[in-house]
């Protein structure tokens, strides 16, 4: 058998992205990425957490956050998530139609989330003055919801990189881990954000 | 290579059935994460007692988290134990470090 041959083989195992050893590796190595991911955003919170305070005379977290613009955020980061497992579990069931589908509408609600974000520090900086430079709650705040909206685009960058690279090719088991990954990145993206909105905004209006 | 290429298409129908159950259950976790996180902010907005309520807040977050961790991201599929081992270790450091610069600024 050519390594083509074994990369698409006639009837797809059950986990096809665990079903080479790059496979494994890749699943394996990519939790242990997400440990250190999350030491990352740990320094970030707890850097957040000191300064939150310290608004150099400008407006407090209280008087600037919104509720409702960060329900709407959540719900779409939360949904894209659910989105992305229906992706995955095509993948399983060896339909790459539908996984694309699906992926592109995680696509579609992490775009949405996205676009919300740019609006809310648009308006912080346009309506209140509210920049990095104004105060060290400033730069905390930005480096740490900055951050996290740099994972999201780095998130749809990947997975539109994927779908877009495999279009024509199919799923096979040279790029499912590839797609599986994307998706348990993307799933952290949502896990921390779900800290984001509780200790940053929920807790900040409090 | 992979070790284990061909399945009979019989072994593959089960597990399809078995994947659609729990697709099911996945759509469950994830109506439970959006009542958490409705909870959550609409205990904020009733102007609740702050004392009372950043502790809830924190232990749906943590709840919220254990779902897509064990349920979206499949951890609780067999051979996830080195993953876990993994990503805990991360996770336990992240809790060292968010302790650490707390107790720094508390002093």
């Amino acid at each position: 058998m050519s390594e083509h041959d074994v990369l698409n083989p006639g009837q797809m195992p059950q986990n096809p992205e665990k079903a080479t050893l790059e496979g494994k590796n890749k699943f394996m190595g990519f939790w242990f990425f997400l440990g250190g991911e999350a030491v990352l955003f740990a320094s970030l919170f707890g850097t957040y957490l000191a300064l939150n305070d310290s608004t150099n005379g400008g407006k407090s977290s209280e008087e600037l956050f919104g509720l409702e613009l960060v329900f709407i955020m959540t719900m779409l980061l939360l949904t894209s998530s659910l989105t992305s497992v229906y992706a995955m579990y095509h993948m399983k069931n060896n339909d790459f139609k539908k996984m694309q589908i699906w992926l592109g509408i995680t696509v579609a609600l992490g775009l949405g989330f996205l676009g919300f974000e740019i609006y809310e520090f648009y308006h912080y900086i346009h309506e209140y003055e509210f920049t990095l430079r104004s105060s060290a709650f400033g730069s905390a705040f930005y480096t740490l919801v900055g951050f996290h909206g740099g994972h999201v685009v780095f998130g749809l960058l990947w997975i539109v990189s994927l779908m877009i690279r495999n279009a024509k090719r199919g799923l096979n088991l040279y790029n499912a881990p590839k797609f599986y990954v994307a998706s348990l990145y993307w799933h952290f993206i949502d896990v921390v954000w779900v800290f984001i909105f509780t200790v940053v905004y929920l807790m900040g209006v409090l | 290579m992979p070790e284990k290429v061909s399945e009979s298409p019989v072994q593959f129908e089960y597990e399809k059935q078995k994947r659609k159950e729990e697709m099911k259950q996945q759509v469950i976790t994830f109506a439970l994460m959006i009542i958490f996180t409705i909870i959550a902010f609409a205990m904020v907005a009733s102007g609740l007692d702050k004392l009372f309520v950043i502790p809830i807040l924190l232990v749906l977050a943590g709840i919220q988290v254990g779902f897509q961790l064990y349920y979206f991201m499949h951890m609780s599929h067999k051979g996830h134990e080195l993953p876990a081992m993994m990503f805990y270790g991360g996770a336990f450091a992240a809790f060292l470090t968010i302790l650490a610069l707390a107790a720094l600024v508390w002093w």
